[in-house]
């Protein structure tokens, strides 16, 4: 007999849709001995084949079972750098969950939980890392996102000498400006970099790698390798008429101006809309979260995507989330024309010029497209009109174009994603590359995935060397 | 501790200009491109655009108006005080390359960004006639710095109260009237001054560089709020002034539009203007 998936305790949806505190909750001991239990410990171990960086699996739950919780994390320590934001991040429905054995009779092993709370548990004692020995050897690391830490903190831990670039005034790239205080605190990305700190990496934050200093002046100034991982920054808007109206926001820029620059507090300098009836266009994670912080702020929330429910390409979880917290789905949806208002009896009214609604037409899914997903067609005659005070686009981004500028020697792709190797190397000699800024918009863990390659190819470039 | 002010010196009641240490940001800057910086932790990110640089001391100049809660926190430091954050340099630099007599119009405290775009084309062999304009006398900034490096300037105030009366417009009309020739005009101030220069001077047909400096979370492409859109042969094309611009054509720019954009935040009153104060006249 197989006990049932233990359930992730979480705030009440009615309580949290007005607060920016986790959602999430995480197991306690107790649950996470229970659901250890739950891990038939096969012998295929098909978990481990599905994770990006290979966790051993069943090796850490073994551990769990026997509530030796540092032992547990010793072994995630191994394959994963960021194991608390990984837990609270990864996409484990679609990784290491959907492998599970015992998936394929009953539900998997909540893989991504025991995780949180193996790394949230060894946070709490607030054992930082001993610094290694120096090698000698400078790196540089272009960006301090999910792959750009990995790197660094591989590379630290062998030894290296790491220096981290970073154009904004905080560490942690999508991890700080992107992902909300509700799914991923603050706390726990301060408590990551903290370890990498420790380790002995330095962070340069309000250096603009291609701007400040070009990639041929950092080998100028004694480093031998360069990872970059600058991500994919660049907000894809629709250009429908009226994208430029006040109250049109790039989800980058609604999500920076809450989370980066703490716009949700009353007493922040930095100002955002607030309230009123919001409509955020898009179908992936970042929808997801632009629409939650924007209910989170008082908005009366709408998500209007263009395909079904069964094409969104959003975490299962965080569109239940979503949708228990108040939030409207309107699905096969495309807007055409956002509207603005305009006083005609006074030209000064602060208002004109502002968002007053969105012109929307009815979709219906045609044939599939190269990638396989349905194609979404316009229905003639549908086209219909709805309110809303601020829209946000989250249409995706496209890589960052800084360093293409005054790099020519790394090669680009035509969709502006640097080109690398299997090893992460690019056409740049001791340059080599990951994450979002070499795939387009992806997820934490694969860039994540990437940084560790990298890490392996630098350390094997320097040694050789 | 980072970027120290070294110098502070009050230009007009509400403009000043400040030096900051920062040498990396110094060593690169060129007229035309634009800082960021914080004054605070926790404050707000305000786009400044680089007024001069010292390579021997590492320091970059900015020139700024108080218009808001930030900048009235920036003004309340004192040379050894220090900034929170100061990022740069962003933005392409103007081009200058291949002009040798350039008109160079500029409004308010955008006279701030006018001045070493002007001093740039100076050393670069170009002729420089100048035209500078203010609401007032009280506000007139630069007038000897310019005129220097112009072989010709015209300072106009609105009210007349000093130089001659009227706006930036009409020099410039009657100089190319009079037969004046440049290759180029580079337009830099309020969006409403910039596009009536831009109307003033296309009948003869040359062409106008304009200094946008949106509204601007990160500058450097992330956010898209500094977006603006221009009519490139009839088609609009969406794009970044942090990373494209500041500079675009002025032919090809929807000053309306901009001009919309400029006021997003105010009627949250207290942020009003701040994130755009080199447009507050």
């Amino acid at each position: 007999m197989i006990a049932p998936r233990n359930a992730m305790p979480t705030q009440d949806p009615q309580e949290r849709a007005r607060n920016f505190d986790e959602v999430a909750l995480g197991y306690t001991a107790e649950i996470a001995k229970a659901e250890a239990t739950r891990c038939l410990n096969c012998k295929n171990r098909p978990c481990v084949e599905g994770c990006p960086v290979h966790i051993h699996i069943p090796e850490f739950i073994a551990k769990c079972k026997e509530e030796d919780w540092e032992g547990a994390y010793g072994i995630i320590a191994e394959s994963s750098s960021l194991p608390a934001i990984c837990g609270r991040v990864c996409p484990q429905e679609s990784q290491c969950e959907s492998k599970c054995t015992l998936g394929v009779k009953f539900e998997p092993v909540a893989i991504g939980r025991l995780e949180r709370f193996v790394a949230d548990t060894h946070n709490s004692l607030g054992v930082l890392p001993a610094k290694p020995r120096s090698n000698g050897h400078k790196v540089a690391v272009v960006g301090s996102g999910p792959s750009g830490l990995t790197a660094a903190g591989d590379l630290a831990k062998k030894g290296y000498q790491v220096t981290v670039f970073e154009a904004l005034h905080k560490a942690g790239g999508v991890l700080a400006y992107g992902i909300p205080e509700f799914r991923l605190p603050k706390s726990v990305l301060e408590r990551e970099v903290q370890s990498l700190k420790a380790l002995g990496v330095d962070f340069e934050t309000n250096v603009v790698i291609g701007k400040t200093l070009t990639i041929d002046e950092l080998f100028e100034n004694g480093f031998e390798a360069v990872f970059v991982g600058s991500g994919a920054g660049l907000p894809i808007f629709m250009n429908i008429p009226g994208e430029g109206l006040k109250g049109v926001y790039s989800a980058n820029e609604f999500l920076t101006r809450v989370n980066l620059m703490k716009a949700y507090k009353e007493d922040s300098d930095t100002p955002v809309d607030k309230g009123g009836k919001v409509v955020v266009v898009g179908g992936g994670n970042v929808a997801m979260d632009a629409a939650r912080v924007a209910l989170r702020l008082g908005g009366d929330v709408t998500i209007v995507y263009r395909r079904s429910l069964a094409e969104m390409p959003a975490r299962k979880e965080e569109i239940e989330h979503a949708e228990e917290e108040g939030i409207k789905f309107e699905m096969l949806t495309n807007p055409i024309e956002v509207l603005g208002f305009r006083n005609p009896d006074d030209p000064k009214d602060p208002r004109n010029g502002r968002v007053s609604g969105v012109r929307c037409i009815r979709m219906r899914l045609g044939a599939p497209d190269e990638r396989g997903r349905r194609r979404p067609v316009e229905i003639e005659g549908s086209a219909f009109e709805m309110q809303a005070d601020t829209v946000i686009m989250a249409l995706g981004t496209s890589p960052n174009p800084l360093i293409k500028k005054t790099t020519p020697a790394i090669c680009y792709n035509n969709r502006g994603g640097i080109v690398v190797d299997e090893e992460g190397l690019t056409s740049m000699k001791g340059v080599y590359a990951g994450g979002d800024a070499v795939t387009g918009a992806s997820t934490v863990i694969s860039a994540m995935g990437a940084g560790k390659t990298a890490a392996m190819a630098i350390d094997e470039f320097l040694s050789n060397k | 501790m980072r970027y120290r002010i070294v110098n502070k010196q009050q230009l007009n009641p509400t403009v000043y200009r400040i030096a900051v240490e920062a040498p990396l940001v110094a060593a690169k800057a060129k007229a035309g491109q634009f800082v960021i910086l914080r004054v605070h932790e926790d404050g707000e990110r305000i786009p400044l655009t680089v007024a001069g640089t010292d390579l021997n001391k590492g320091t970059v100049d900015v020139i700024y108006q108080v218009v808001g809660a930030t900048t009235a926190k920036l003004s309340a430091l004192e040379p050894g005080d220090h900034l929170a954050d100061f990022v740069g340099p962003l933005g392409e630099p103007t081009h200058i390359d291949g002009v040798k007599r350039a008109l160079v119009v500029g409004g308010g405290v955008g006279c701030a960004i006018a001045l070493p775009v002007a001093r740039a084309l100076k050393d670069n062999g170009a002729k420089v006639d100048s035209v500078i304009g203010f609401r007032t006398k009280e506000l007139v900034i630069l007038q000897e710095e310019f005129a220097a490096i112009s072989d010709r300037l015209a300072v106009m105030t609105d009210d007349g109260s000093y130089g001659d009366h009227g706006n930036v417009t009409m020099p410039v009309k009657a100089w190319l009237e009079g037969g004046a020739q440049y290759d180029c005009v580079y337009a830099i101030g309020p969006l409403i001054m910039m596009k009536y220069t831009v109307l003033t001077v296309k009948p003869f047909g040359v062409p106008v560089v304009v200094s946008m400096n949106p509204i601007m979370v990160d500058g450097t492409g992330m956010c898209g709020g500094c977006r603006l859109t221009l009519n490139v042969d009839g088609k609009r094309v969406t794009k970044f002034a942090c990373v494209d611009g500041p500079d675009f054509d002025g032919y090809q720019v929807d000053f309306d539009e901009a001009m919309a954009r400029g006021a997003t935040f105010v009627l949250q009153e207290r942020h009003a203007k701040d994130a755009c104060n080199l447009f507050a006249k």
